[in-house]
């Protein structure tokens, strides 16, 4: 390696080092805060480390926070993988007429802003009296999962072998018995990435529950730690980190996990070709 | 579909049950995706077209008996002041941190962790990685402290010896700004970096052979090669950021005063603020329209076999 190579190689990692301490600055408030039991809104070495900030956090409202996000995550990345393993399976496996303009309608939608749709969604829901539930809200999310669920789960569908199921349909099995026993265990890592990214995606969207969740004690994690920091923000610092990493620790958990588990599937969800 | 010989009746006449019967089962598993789908999203999109045309209000003697009111909506919202503030707002936001920030620090940062050591390229990745994956209210609240008076960057500032300004009341477009290239970075670098991996080194090679320097390696080898990943990356973090609410809501509220309200968040603060749901509707209808625009581009680049 000439001496020209190795000073550009040297400058490329140096540029890179510093572009990452960049990054990692703001978060570092995150962990120092959490862990200090006299926080500020600055970088500080805690002194002395304490975990009084996740003892206080996990007050019995929190955890019912918590409680509500999970059951309104799990809800939505079941229901929406559900349904669009049944809508996927004619779409990959029957010729029909309406197959393209289906399948662009549905590419064309996981585009639409859903943040422009929150206040006719409120106004229907309203009209039809179910605001403020758990269940609708998980209903509008897995409606709105269901486009980019059904375009993955049709690609990772299309790749399992014909044949196989043909072999199952011989062996006396129904349509439905072939999808259950013969499709979807080999589509196992393309379920796994789809329910992970819904339930990744429903775990940290804060505006549609915020607009269609009205009882604090029916709030997901994303609004009630929102209304702490608005309320005690200012004051309770360390607790808010502490509160942030307990949120956050599910995403990166589910992120690592599918990311090393799944590669390439998870990361770019087959909608970044070309 | 329907023209079989006529000789094969037999044939034909089983071939059109099983098609039959196949339609039937596509029918029955399609279902729920298509009802869940038509009820709760496109139904309410043909609802706020409609909402749109009314003086519909949160409360009030319009919230129930509203009327039809044409394009009222549409020329109070053309020539409201604070519209057009909230539309510059957003094209500042999308142009500041999308276009430019998470664009070329990705582009960047995809083509210096092609050369980087493999130690330094996992640590950095992960990092920049980091920032994009954790919940988009926990980006706000970090930046939101970062950039507090009394923040870390305020100490960082004053240990350099500079003037430490109140960032948030200052700057705070600026800051939602840098906050967005920060959080959505990772994004355009996985792209990049996905699209950079497929160039052939040879073309690369060849073209510093015959004397082209980097830049114009970078811009007349490189960057075509790359064209249609650039394009679809900008169109889909241009959607992303048009529908941003949640990070500049947490962090400045919109403010100090409509500094900070892109489109969603003026649209939030009609609607749930000041009751105009009619209004609020009507300028849905505007994001969604863009949304459309783009989205329907985005199909066109994609180019995808169905």
């Amino acid at each position: 390696m000439s001496m020209r190579t190795m000073a550009s190689k040297g400058l490329v990692n140096l540029i890179l080092i510093l572009i990452g301490v960049l990054f990692v600055v703001p978060l570092l408030w995150v962990i120092t805060a959490a862990l200090s039991a006299n926080a500020s809104l600055a970088v500080q070495w805690p002194q002395p480390v304490s975990f009084g900030n996740f003892a206080q956090v996990l007050s019995a409202a929190n955890v019912r926070a918590f409680a509500n996000s999970l059951s309104l995550s799990f809800g939505t990345a079941l229901f929406a993988v559900l349904f669009a393993m049944l809508a996927a399976y004619p779409l990959s496996r029957y010729q029909l007429r309406f197959r393209r303009p289906f399948m662009y309608t549905v590419l064309f939608v996981t585009g639409l802003p859903i943040t422009a749709m929150m206040v006719p969604v409120y106004e229907v829901y309203n009209a039809l009296n179910i605001v403020d539930s758990l269940f609708w809200t998980g209903a509008f999310l897995v409606a709105s999962s269901l486009p980019f669920a059904i375009w993955m789960m049709k690609n990772f569908m299309d790749s399992v072998p014909v044949e196989l199921e043909e072999a199952a349909w011989v062996d006396g099995a129904s349509v439905f018995g072939s999808l259950v026993r013969v499709i979807l265990p080999l589509m196992r890592p393309g379920l796994a990435a789809v329910g992970i990214f819904i339930f990744v995606g429903a775990w940290g969207n804060f505006f549609v529950p915020f607009i269609l969740i009205q009882s604090s004690q029916l709030d997901p994690a994303s609004v009630t730690i929102y209304q702490f920091f608005s309320e005690y923000g200012m004051v309770a610092y360390g607790q808010l980190a502490a509160y942030s990493i307990l949120y956050t620790l599910p995403v990166v958990f589910l992120y690592v996990v599918a990311s090393r588990w799944l590669g390439g599937a998870f990361n770019f969800g087959g909608a970044v070709k070309g | 579909m329907t023209t079989t010989p006529a000789t094969l009746p037999r044939a034909s006449a089983q071939e059109s049950r099983t098609r039959r019967r196949q339609a039937a089962r596509a029918a029955l598993f399609l279902a729920p995706a298509v009802v869940a789908m038509t009820i709760f999203f496109f139904g309410p999109v043909l609802w706020t077209f409609y909402i749109s045309f009314t003086n519909v209000a949160l409360t009030g003697p319009t919230a129930t008996h509203y009327q039809f009111t044409g394009l009222k909506n549409f020329s109070i919202m053309f020539s409201s002041r604070s519209f057009w503030q909230a539309v510059l707002v957003s094209l500042y936001y999308l142009a500041g941190s999308a276009l430019i920030g998470q664009t070329v620090l990705g582009l960047l940062l995809a083509l210096l962790m092609q050369r980087a050591n493999a130690a330094v390229r996992a640590v950095v990745g992960g990092i920049v990685i980091a920032a994009w994956v954790i919940p988009e209210i926990v980006k706000a609240f970090t930046w939101f402290a970062f950039l507090s008076q009394g923040g870390t960057l305020d100490n960082i500032l004053q240990w350099l010896g500079l003037p430490q300004p109140a960032w948030l009341f200052t700057q705070p477009l600026l800051s939602v700004i840098v906050a967005n290239t920060w959080a959505g970075t990772a994004f355009s670098m996985m792209v990049y970096s996905a699209a950079l991996s497929g160039v052939p080194g040879e073309l690369v090679e060849a073209a510093r052979i015959d004397g082209a320097s980097l830049w114009q390696t970078l811009f007349r080898v490189v960057l075509p090669v790359i064209k249609n990943s650039i394009m679809t990356n900008t169109i889909l973090i241009t959607l992303q950021t048009l529908g941003d609410f949640t990070l500049v809501y947490a962090m400045t509220g919109g403010g100090p005063g409509t500094q900070t309200s892109v489109l969603p968040v003026y649209m939030y603060q009609q609607a749930f603020s000041f009751y105009q749901l009619g209004y609020g509707s009507a300028l849905s209808m505007i994001l969604l329209l863009i949304g459309i625009v783009a989205s329907l581009f985005y199909i066109k680049l994609l180019r995808v076999e169905l």
